[in-house]
């Protein structure tokens, strides 16, 4: 179990970027999730941690040990991938032998310890199977137990999930999360999916087009994104992106759009030009007759407890989170009043957020 | 027919089902017919086997067997009358005729140099072909798709078109009448049919196993042993078939390039001389033991011979 640190990494296939000067620490014992749309880096770069791919330029330091160029044998990692890659001419107990026979150890102990994980996944009615007849699921739980069994430096997980149904898939973040509190090992886990990440990440990394945009824990992640992107990408409906009239100046409390002045919290950034873009989550705006924008309900969508009313303003279609008590109706007129400490503010250009009295540093990682 | 029909669109109607079938048994009637009469002939005696009009039925005899496996000669009926009584059955089918055995034919010897020369070169073939398949297929190889088609393009004409060439470089390096000569050429002829058949087999096992292999501690060797090779094995066994039919029955090399030492079955069993000219049954019989091996591996592995065959055509 250790620290993996990624220093200016970098991948090009041709001419394709796919890795562009990724810098990442991922501490020991750490569950860290690398998120991010298809094709933005995210599995490039886990499979050169694994050794599946050799960087163009960067290193790769594991536990301390600069591992850039040595293959993936000898780097003592554990990969789970996306369709589980379970041998199929094996049955379940050799697929998980499989990895401590490559190492020699002796069969009394490998059979220990086959016990040992199966009993830790609850798979030991399966030991005697054939791969092939065994459901998503259980192929998961084998899949991990490959990777468990030989107690490597770390995990590295490809959209483990992605291939589980998605009733299935909750229980298995669940098992997942619970998995890697128990065995304590530093895991990094590649998906695609925000919700999953949110629920099992210690850290999440963001990645668009082979950039790492934001790295820290999901609460930062969701209510302080870095940039345009990661207040897009995460939340589900996304942050409300508002464009907002510049210059702003250093120690600014107000921004103005589409006419109304909009409180928000001190900044320390200023802006030179006009693009600014006001950041707001659905659930930090309320439906209020007191509010500057205003705008026609176009219509509501009920999610059970909250329903999640879409306001037509001249600033663009704004979303927000009410309880359902709220009772209101399309066409109808209505304001919208921002919780003050919740707003950010980016720079529509360089697409990052302007520091303020609430948002420290662009964490960048 | 009354009511809605329960059959499915894809489904083709019973009448064209029955069709199809009829068509099937027929065209296999009319090529099992040759083989039949080879096997038939194989079991008559030389007056039987050269009757006019053929005969379909008659008194099966060994005869041909007996004559393929043994050299004979024929005595005076006074020389014939003075041997004591015969010792075995053959003994005495062969006197019937008034002759005496006089020692084992050559067919043995040429069987045994057609399984030599058909498994090594297939052997061969394979290994070679799964290894350049498998690189082929995983490796970023410069100028691959000339490769690829340089070696298919191997096979763009008859073999037999490179024949003089081949005769004298063999004559030049002393690889005529040799097993090595005729391993190597046939191989020569098979690797490229093996390459392709295998890539398309190798390409279809996902890199993921492999990969898996290798960050579980194994070196790509390993890898390749333990993992790609037993997933690849059903493509392995059509592709050697494939390779054995060919080797097993090629004939005009054989016939161009041994004649002693190492001259495989094909060049032998069509000129077995009985008395008169030709021993039909004897060569009848040869033939029939030369299909056998064929027959039982093309049997024995059928299912993945037809996935060799239509590997690719549906692509997922």
């Amino acid at each position: 179990m250790s620290e993996i640190r990624l220093e200016n990494l970098h991948k090009a296939f041709d001419d394709f970027v796919a890795v562009r000067d990724a810098n990442l620490t991922i501490a020991e014992g750490q569950f860290f999730v690398l998120l991010g749309p298809s094709g933005c880096g995210k599995t490039t770069t886990l499979r050169m941690i694994a050794g599946l791919e050799i960087p163009t330029s960067g290193r790769i330091l594991l536990a301390g040990e600069d591992v850039t160029n040595r293959r993936a044998a000898a780097r003592d990692i554990a990969f789970v991938f996306q369709l589980f890659a379970l041998y199929p001419h094996m049955n379940v107990r050799r697929n998980l032998a499989f990895p401590l026979i490559s190492q020699g150890v002796p069969r009394a102990e490998i059979r220990t310890r086959v016990a040992e994980v199966a009993r830790l996944l609850r798979i030991e009615h399966l030991l005697a199977l054939p791969v092939r007849g065994l459901t998503g699921g259980d192929r998961q739980r084998v899949a991990l137990g490959r990777a468990i069994i030989r107690r490597p430096k770390a995990f590295l997980m490809d959209e483990p999930l992605g291939a589980l149904d998605a009733e299935f898939r909750e229980l298995m973040c669940e098992e997942l999360r619970l998995l890697h509190d128990r065995v304590g090992a530093t895991t990094v886990y590649v998906t695609h999916d925000q919700v999953e990440a949110m629920a099992m990440a210690d850290v999440i990394a963001v990645m668009n087009q082979g950039e790492v945009l934001q790295a820290g824990p999901p609460s930062e992640v969701y209510n302080r994104p870095a940039t345009l992107f990661v207040a897009d990408f995460i939340g589900s409906p996304a942050m409300n992106l508002l464009p907002a009239m510049g210059p702003l100046a250093p120690g600014a409390d107000h921004a103005r759009v589409s006419g109304a002045e909009i409180a928000i919290p001190r900044l320390r950034d200023g802006l030179a030009h006009e693009e600014a873009v006001l950041g707001a989550r659905p659930e930090h705006i309320t439906l209020s007759d007191n509010g500057l924008l205003r705008g026609h309900v176009f219509g509501v969508e009920y999610t059970g407890v909250r329903q999640i009313v879409v306001v037509d303003t001249p600033a663009g279609r704004v979303r927000v989170r009410s309880p359902n008590t709220v009772r209101v109706s399309a066409g109808e007129t209505v304001g919208l009043e921002f919780s003050k400490d919740a707003l950010m503010l980016f720079d529509r250009r360089s697409e990052r957020a302007l520091r303020s009295e609430q948002v420290q540093g662009a964490g960048n990682g | 027919m009354s009511g809605p029909s329960t059959r499915s669109v894809l489904e083709p109607s019973p009448w064209s089902q029955r069709l199809a079938a009829l068509l099937v048994i027929v065209y296999a009637l009319i090529t099992m017919i040759p083989l039949v009469w080879i096997v038939l002939t194989g079991l008559k005696t030389p007056p039987d086997a050269i009757a006019y009009p053929p005969k379909v039925f008659f008194e099966p005899s060994l005869e041909g067997y007996v004559n393929l496996f043994t050299a004979r000669s024929r005595q005076a009926p006074e020389y014939m009358a003075s041997l004591p009584p015969p010792t075995s059955w053959y003994d005495e089918l062969v006197r019937k005729r008034n002759m005496v055995i006089t020692g084992p034919s050559r067919f043995a010897e040429r069987y045994l140099n057609s399984v030599i020369i058909g498994f090594g070169s297939t052997f061969l073939a394979v290994f070679l072909g799964t290894i350049a398949a498998y690189g082929f297929s995983r490796f970023k190889v410069p100028l691959k798709d000339d490769l690829l088609f340089f070696i298919l393009s191997t096979r763009m004409m008859p073999p037999i078109a490179v024949a003089v060439p081949i005769f004298l470089m063999y004559r030049v390096l002393g690889l005529s009448d040799t097993h090595l000569g005729m391993i190597l050429l046939y191989t020569m002829v098979n690797v490229s049919l093996a390459v392709w058949l295998l890539k398309g087999f190798i390409d279809e096992i996902p890199m993921e196993y492999e990969e898996a292999a290798l960050v579980d501690g194994y070196s790509r060797m390993q890898a390749f042993w333990k993992v790609v090779l037993p997933q690849a094995k059903t493509g392995i066994a059509a592709t050697a078939i494939f390779c054995l039919i060919f080797a097993w029955n090629e004939y005009a090399f054989a016939l161009l390039l041994t004649s002693g030492e190492a001259q495989t079955a094909p060049p032998f069993i069509p000129i077995i001389i009985g008395e008169g000219g030709l021993d039909w049954p004897a060569v009848g019989a040869g033939t029939t033991l030369f299909l056998l091996p064929i027959v039982f591996f093309t049997v024995l592995l059928r299912k993945h011979l037809l996935r060799g065959i239509t590997f690719g055509a549906v692509r997922k």
